[in-house]
């Protein structure tokens, strides 16, 4: 009979930039039993809404993750303007999703290059993140931030994109669209990746349903959820279907980001086109009274935004519920009985974003 | 086949120029929008403190007293939200980021002397002697903003 071992797993490892820690259980080199354990990271970003007011709060709440910071920002501003019932101004919405979805392909192309690394794939890795810089200029440009934009604000937004500029973003796009397909044929049909990813960490679509998985890692399940349908912001006036994957295993969850990755882009082409002129901003009266959730797709998956205002200047109380704290649940579940090698992938495919859960 | 795409990518890489900046060493282009570091005309301040009151980080102390303004270089965040408030329009955002260090730096600027107020009309006399000290000291600290050479010490955290 084997004897059964417990191995510690991070929270400084090499392939996890992100501190958590697991206590693996092994016996013969198969994981039996995975028990998490976070707390590394913890800020209290959100006890500081009692200490900053609400306007300024934003700038906080935007950094709470520096990969989805826009989502973030966007998401607090929803939620204390459905508190405060403000008519956010139409191009303004549209801004708002032409920079959310530039997050979520910088947020994905990052991704890809993780797992790249992760297997060993190094040139991958580098190439992932060079077309990620271009992203990142056109952030630079537009909003004055590479990682954080503090472009969002209650009411509306802080920064306007010219004509030019809008033109300027859709043939960086167009650019970046061709070096994206040359690499979606090695993340998706080069042999050594695929013997690394096709059927491991295999997810169920009721296991899926039942762990309450979210984003990526849901839609790998086949389970069809996406908050963009609710047609906040812009999202109603674009044409869009979520991508969903059937097989469940961490190829399919690389692939079903790739594919987000040209959706997004598909996405903003159409915001280009549609946008009106307009306002960018209106003014915010008065002080938050109430209570208002608001739900974001961020690019991990569904965040949720509750605030309760008392009519003073500084919410009563701020509550940010990030997408990786739902798929820590699944993750767990995929890594009973995974080998000890591929650990690193499954916890690198649902894209973990440790400082976002802690908060 | 995929290796064989990758490999063009790669190769093709061989003869490009990097896509890194060896930065700071080689200074990079700046976005007329880029976040770089807030810079402050002290001339037209007024010491009213409002900035120091909305800072998210309180990167920012205001002295009414010795009549200075103060920025905490690393505890800055550049949100930019003390360039919105400030009712003067003194404070700016320069699209430049502030100097690699190895050390917490503070900028200290400082407004001159406030001017003596001028004497009743019936002593024309000592207005006209005031008036002329007062240029005076203002060329010993030029440009109304001084910086100072010495950082001041970051607080202890």
């Amino acid at each position: 009979m084997s004897k059964r071992t417990i191995i510690p797993f991070g929270p400084q490892h090499p392939v996890l930039p992100e501190p958590v820690h697991l206590d693996l259980v092994i016996e013969d080199e198969r994981v039996v039993e995975a028990i998490p354990s976070i707390g590394y990271i913890h800020r209290g970003l959100e006890k500081l809404v009692e200490k900053r007011e609400y306007t300024e709060m934003v700038y906080v709440i935007e950094r709470v993750c520096g990969i989805c910071s826009f989502g973030h920002g966007w998401g607090y501003c929803k939620s204390v303007e459905g508190n405060m019932e403000i008519v956010v101004p139409e191009r303004a919405e549209y801004l708002r999703c032409i920079w959310h979805e530039l997050s979520r392909i910088h947020s994905h192309l990052l991704w890809l290059g993780l797992l790249a690394d992760g297997f060993g794939f190094e040139s991958l890795f580098m190439h992932s993140w060079r077309i990620r810089e271009s992203i990142l200029d056109i952030f630079e440009k537009t909003t004055g931030g590479r990682v954080i934009f503090s472009v969002c604000k209650l009411g509306g937004v802080r920064k306007d994109i010219s004509a030019e500029g809008l033109a300027e973003i859709a043939g960086i796009l167009e650019g970046i669209k061709g070096e994206l397909t040359e690499l979606t044929e090695v993340f998706l049909e080069d042999y050594s990746v695929k013997n690394r990813l096709v059927g491991v960490g295999k997810l169920s679509y009721s296991d899926a349903v039942e762990l309450c998985t979210v984003g990526p890692m849901a839609r790998a399940s086949g389970v069809v959820q996406d908050i963009r349908l609710d047609g906040h912001g812009a999202y109603g006036k674009l044409d869009f279907a979520p991508v969903t994957e059937e097989a469940g295993d961490c190829y399919a969850r690389c692939k079903v980001r790739i594919r987000e990755v040209f959706q997004s882009i598909a996405m903003i082409t159409q915001a280009i086109a549609q946008i009106p002129e307009g306002d960018i901003a209106v003014p915010v009266k008065g002080m938050p009274q109430g209570e208002f959730v608001a739900r974001m797709e961020q690019p991990r998956g569904e965040a949720y935004y509750y605030s309760i205002g008392n009519g003073s200047k500084f919410l009563q109380r701020m509550r940010v519920r990030t997408p990786t704290n739902m798929n820590i649940p699944a993750m767990v579940k995929t890594l009973q009985g995974c080998d000890l090698a591929d650990v690193p992938m499954l916890i690198l495919t649902i894209d973990p974003c440790i400082s976002c859960t802690e908060r | 086949m995929p290796v064989l795409k990758i490999g063009k990518m790669v190769m093709g890489s061989l003869f490009k120029k990097p896509a890194t900046l060896m930065y700071p060493v080689i200074s990079r282009e700046w976005q007329e929008r880029t976040r770089g570091q807030i810079a402050i005309e002290m001339d037209a301040c007024i010491l009213c403190g409002i900035c120091m009151r909305k800072c998210p980080t309180d990167a920012i102390t205001v002295e009414k007293a010795s009549r200075s303004w103060t920025i905490q270089r690393m505890q800055c965040i550049q949100c930019c939200c003390c360039v919105e408030v400030c009712p003067k329009k003194c404070l700016m955002n320069k699209p430049e980021y502030t100097t690699p260090d190895i050390k917490k730096i503070s900028d200290r600027f400082e407004k001159p002397p406030e001017e003596p107020k001028p004497a009743p009309a019936e002593k024309p006399a000592p207005a006209a002697g005031e008036a002329k000290a007062a240029p005076a000291e203002g060329a010993a600290k030029p440009a109304g903003a001084t910086k100072l050479e010495k950082p001041a010490p970051a607080p202890a955290e």
